[in-house]
């Protein structure tokens, strides 16, 4: 369990390290937190000929909110960062809950939001708070910087849309509403293994009360983290309830892709993932009103 | 100077935890030699295939590497690796040679060896060895095995490694004229003892002189020493096994493996000292799996539930190889299956099958963690079956103290004495029900909490310790006062240093603080039995108490012979000899051993070796388990355990209760996590920590491990009965038994390991809950 040779630079700005990247080729590898890279390359899954190490370039880091209330999380920004940062907290508490579950404390201090975004495991968490919050990924590359939504950004297995040689810069959330209803829940073998299956969920109420807008998005369930939208079409326009909330639970089931793997069954996933579901947004409810 | 309290029963912190808790550690890879070269090991990637060819000539062009070897490379015949343990016969056509030759028979077999500097070119080279495989059927299920149409071992012409019928009474007649029966098939999973620290192996091979030292090894050097120097063609006295701190045990580490004799054989080709330190992912495949049995069960008994008989077929999945410890987990499943309790009747026949899998050897409880699965569930069910409740069906049919010792019968062939010594079952499990509450639990079974359904399960065990070969102990006695003990019985983590000092400094009456123990390598006594079974403490124990005891002797003829007077005049106490008439002339062992060394260089020292002449005790007691199962999504919680083991008398209760601890947890692993699984090619789809799962800190239950001291072993003066075991060898079962409690209302049945969410949702989903 060691890798092959291959070289290293830990370039210091954004401009460097596309050069980098450009003079290195096809079988050079951004490097961020690498508690997933490092593995595969001692396990030699990934062989990279380069290392480009982000960890050194400061504008790639931090956490701010904007005067539209918008938050921004640059993407090497480490997870444990995320998870004690008071702001995040009030300004996207999905995403301050979801984040302990995250593996465990010490890869929490290396793993960053941006480099799980770009190696997209399907049963990671923050694909799926970026995916139900309709978070804008912002990449710089070759071709200058672009905007990517969540929606376009998970392909498949491991796939993004981030294209050769480029960056995930930062990530955008869209402004929080202070009324939010919000839940995360999954299930794990043990604390801190992927999960098995696990679902983030939100709503909002309009003045009379009635659900205007609703995000239900589900991890381990398929190729990529899913948004639910028959879970949360159930939801729109009607009014929060056990009822309901069974309802958009078993519409949102419908949507789950799931596979087998040693650790549960597709008809677990599917089966829990509707109980979460459910679970969640009773959580969601019961923790606003 | 006065000794506050006798150390033995006391709790005092380990000697050696200073050391290990501040990095002072010295594990095998901390050992680092002039001129040391690494080793790494290419293995095979199928279960199943012919080697039609090896090509090594690209590793060995890489630049550094030192040298590559393969089957074919080695001059000499290597013998196959020797039984050790529960060498029935039949199995001799199924050893495991060092090196696979012309077929490998599972997914880590060794096939080729690169020597290089470091890891990291060995392993460049390893990428480049090529291997023309030719796959073949593999064998992954006891089923197939047996069905036997393609075999593992062609010459053997069959997959059964041996099987037998056991037994005592007439269990058909009984059969016959019961008025309940119940039959069942449970299966224990495969899974392995995982220590923290893997093996890892370092040998200085200098032929001329000649002199092979290993360094990593433990458990049972003098046995392994013997192979060695048999192998290699060397006098014993030219093998050197050099112990160093050891990360665990459980019995996988320190049997003898393929690499014991490859790492040698690389040393011998290099001229050099070579390291071979066992990766976690080689870890996974090429140590010693263990636990993997079928076991059909039958039970009769009366309509009080008063068992006639039991009747079983245990079938053990022994993977590609019969390894050192032969038949011990199947046979021992056999032998435990009655457990404590009165069954006057029992046959069972034994299969050992041969599969395409990671060779099985001992873990923890070898035999009785499984044994005690089927039967405490099989209880479980006919309780349920005669509206009985479960702890009164145990109390009627555990055996009570008139009728001990009870000679169970020759349950494992050529095992003719086996005796439960003396003890009181029915005391042990009444301590269980009342620390546990069981009164209150009794009618709240499955009752629902915050969506969760609680149950308590119950299970009773019964377990051997401390067979095998005598123990040796030396204790030598310095000028500075120091004392310093040397046992053949190795550490392996356990507490085995401070253990022995404190039976040294009581029998010695001295401060404990002047004891060193130096422990398990053949070159500090002649000979040794070794650290398996839940020996140590009954066996090396008892060893220096007679060193001691001896040692005490010779200090009172040493003052004899320095006062030049009649050594009845004598008395040995704290640490000194004095006169009866005048104890304030005192002569310290310090003193006596300058006085010793002062008459032709004399050491004032003592050796004894302790045998038990295979007479064993056995520990005994009960588990509990409170679970809480979440029935939409499957996942249980161990919210509460507690466990009660009769172990004679406590060394050291803090360590017994490590010891019950760390069993426990380690029984949750192979109850609730650990599992070796291998798809239908032979591929073992856990490897990695990330699939093969161990319980860690945050799955532990609120744990109640109580010692108890009511029956000491009569076989040993200070009464100790092992105390390594009884932690895990129930745990399956209580487990087991409160998951089915807790969901009585759907009727669910746990007959097979381990219990995960998905498994139990399948069952409550076919039960349409």
């Amino acid at each position: 369990m060691k890798p092959p040779k291959f070289d290293y630079f830990a370039p210091d700005s954004v401009e460097r390290a596309l050069a980098l990247i450009a003079e290195h080729g096809d079988h050079a590898r951004f490097l961020a937190g690498g508690q997933s890279l490092v593995p595969m390359m001692n396990f030699r899954v990934a062989t990279p000929s380069a290392l480009i190490d982000l960890n050194g370039i400061a504008d790639l880091r931090g956490i701010r909110i904007d005067d539209e209330h918008r938050l921004h999380i640059g993407a090497m920004t480490r997870t444990r960062e995320i998870e004690m940062d008071a702001q995040i907290a009030r300004a996207n508490p999905l995403l301050h809950a979801a984040v302990p579950n995250i593996a465990h404390m010490q890869i929490r201090n290396r793993g960053t939001i941006g480099g799980s975004l770009a190696h997209a495991d399907p049963a990671a968490e923050l694909p799926a708070i970026v995916l139900v919050c309709g978070a804008a990924i912002q990449i710089v590359g070759p071709g200058g910087r672009r905007s990517v939504g969540a929606m376009d950004f998970f392909e498949g297995i491991f796939e993004t849309a981030l294209r050769d040689g480029e960056i995930i810069s930062e990530i955008v959330f869209p402004t929080w509403p202070a009324a939010r209803s919000w839940a995360f829940d999954e299930i794990s073998r043990r604390e801190g293994d992927f999960a098995m299956v696990g679902i983030a969920a939100w709503f909002d109420l309009d003045a009379s009360g009635k659900i205007s807008a609703s995000g239900l998005a589900a991890i381990g369930a398929g190729d990529t983290p899913l948004r639910l939208s028959s879970g949360e079409q159930i939801l729109i326009g009607r009014s929060p309830g056990a009822d309901v909330f069974a309802r958009a639970a078993e519409a949102a089931a419908t949507d789950l892709q799931p596979a087998s793997d040693i650790h549960a069954s597709a008809e677990y996933r599917r089966e829990v993932g509707e109980v979460l579901v459910q679970r969640c947004l009773q959580t969601a409810w019961e923790r606003s009103s | 100077m006065t000794i506050p309290t006798p150390y033995i029963g006391t709790s005092i912190k380990r000697l050696e935890d200073r050391r290990l808790l501040t990095g002072a550690g010295r594990y095998i890879d901390d050992v680092k030699l002039p001129d040391m070269a690494v080793m790494a090991i290419y293995r095979s990637p199928y279960a199943h295939a012919r080697i039609n060819g090896i090509d090594l000539a690209a590793a060995k062009a890489i630049p550094g590497v030192i040298d590559a070897f393969c089957a074919a490379d080695i001059e000499t015949d290597l013998p196959a690796i020797p039984l050790r343990l529960a060498p029935f016969d039949g199995f001799e056509r199924f050893l495991q040679r060092p090196i696979a030759r012309d077929k490998v028979r599972y997914v880590g077999e060794p096939v080729a060896v690169v020597i290089a500097p470091d890891r990291y070119t060995a392993e460049d080279a390893l990428d480049l060895i090529e291997v023309d495989f030719e796959p073949m059927t593999a064998v992954t299920t006891v089923d197939q095995a047996a069905a036997g149409e393609t075999l593992v071992h062609e010459d053997a012409g069959e997959n059964m490694g041996t099987s037998y019928r056991v037994g005592r009474g007439d269990a058909d007649r009984a059969f016959t004229e019961a008025p309940y029966t119940r039959r069942e098939r449970f299966t224990t999973n495969r899974h392995s003892a995982v220590p923290m620290e893997t093996r890892g192996l370092i040998a200085e091979f200098d032929p001329d002189r000649p002199l092979l030292r290993l360094h990593g090894a433990t458990k049972v050097n003098f046995f392994n020493r013997r192979h060695l120097a048999a192998a290699f063609g060397l006098p014993e006295d030219a093998v050197e096994l050099i112990e160093t701190d050891v990360g665990g045990g459980f019995g996988a580490r320190g049997e003898l493996y393929p690499e014991d004799y490859l790492v040698p054989i690389a040393s011998r080709r290099v001229q050099r000292p070579v390291k071979w330190i066992e990766d976690r992912r080689e870890n996974l495949t090429a140590t010693n799996h263990s636990r993997d049995i079928v076991c059909d069960l039958e039970v009769a008994s009366t309509e009080d539930g008063r068992i006639l008989a039991m009747r079983a077929t245990v079938q053990g999945d022994m993977g590609a190889y019969i390894r050192t410890n032969g038949g011990v987990v199947a046979s021992k499943a056999a032998q435990f299956l009655p457990g404590p309790y009165r069954v006057p009747s029992f046959s069972c026949e034994v299969q050992f099958l041969i599969t395409n899998k990671t060779p099985v050897g001992t873990f923890r409880g070898p035999g009785r963690f499984e044994a005690n699965f089927c039967r405490e569930r099989m209880l479980d069910m006919v309780a349920a079956d005669l509206k009985i409740d479960p702890a009164e069906l145990r109390f009627r049919n555990l055996m009570e103290p008139a009728e001990l010792p009870y000679r169970i019968g020759e349950l494992v062939p050529g095992d003719v004495n086996a005796t439960f010594d003396r003890g009181n079952y029915s005391s042990a499990f009444k301590r269980l029900l009342d620390q546990v509450g069981y009164a209150d639990w009794k009618d709240r079974q499955g009752e629902i909490v915050n969506r969760r359904a609680y149950g308590l399960g119950i299970a009773c065990f019964i377990e051997s310790s401390a067979a095998g070969p005598p123990e040796t102990a030396r204790i030598i006695v310095s000028a500075d006062g120091s004392i310093e003990i040397r046992t053949g019985a190795s550490s392996v983590g356990q507490g085995t240093e401070t253990g022995l000092a404190q039976i040294c400094a009581d029998y010695l009456e001295t401060d404990i603080n002047l004891i060193a123990v130096l422990h398990g390598s053949t070159t500090l006594v002649p000979t040794g039995g070794g650290t398996f079974h839940s020996r140590n403490t009954v066996m090396a124990g008892n060893a220096v108490r007679m060193a001691a005891e001896t040692l005490r002797s010779q200090c009172i003829e040493l003052a004899a012979l320095r006062w030049n007077t009649d050594s009845a005049g004598l008395a040995y106490q704290n640490g000194a000899v004095h006169r009866r008439d005048d104890p304030g002339t005192k002569l310290s062992i310090a003193e006596l051993a300058i006085f010793a060394e002062s008459r032709d260089g004399e050491e004032l020292a003592s050796d004894a070796a302790f045998d038990n002449e295979g007479k064993l005790s056995y520990s005994y007691g009960a588990h509990a388990a409170l679970v809480a199962i979440d029935v939409a999504t499957g996942v249980i919680e161990v919210e509460k355990y507690v466990l009660t083991e009769e172990i004679g008398r406590a060394l050291n209760p803090a360590m017994v209760q490590g010891q019950a601890v760390g069993g426990l947890v380690q029984g949750l692993g192979g109850t609730l996590l650990d599992h070796m699984v291998y798809d239908d090619d032979g591929q073992l789809l856990t490897g990695s920590f990330a699939d093969y799962l161990l319980p860690t800190s945050t799955e532990l239950p609120d744990i109640t491990a109580i010692a108890l001291e009511q029956s000491p072993s009569e076989f040993n003066p200070m009464g100790f009965k092992g105390a390594g075991e009884g932690g895990i060898v129930a745990v399956a079962a209580a487990v087991g038994n409160a998951v089915v409690h807790a969901l009585k209302d759907h009727n669910v049945q746990i007959n097979d390991l381990p219990i995960t969410p998905d498994r139990l949702r399948a069952a409550l989903r076919a039960a349409g809950a």
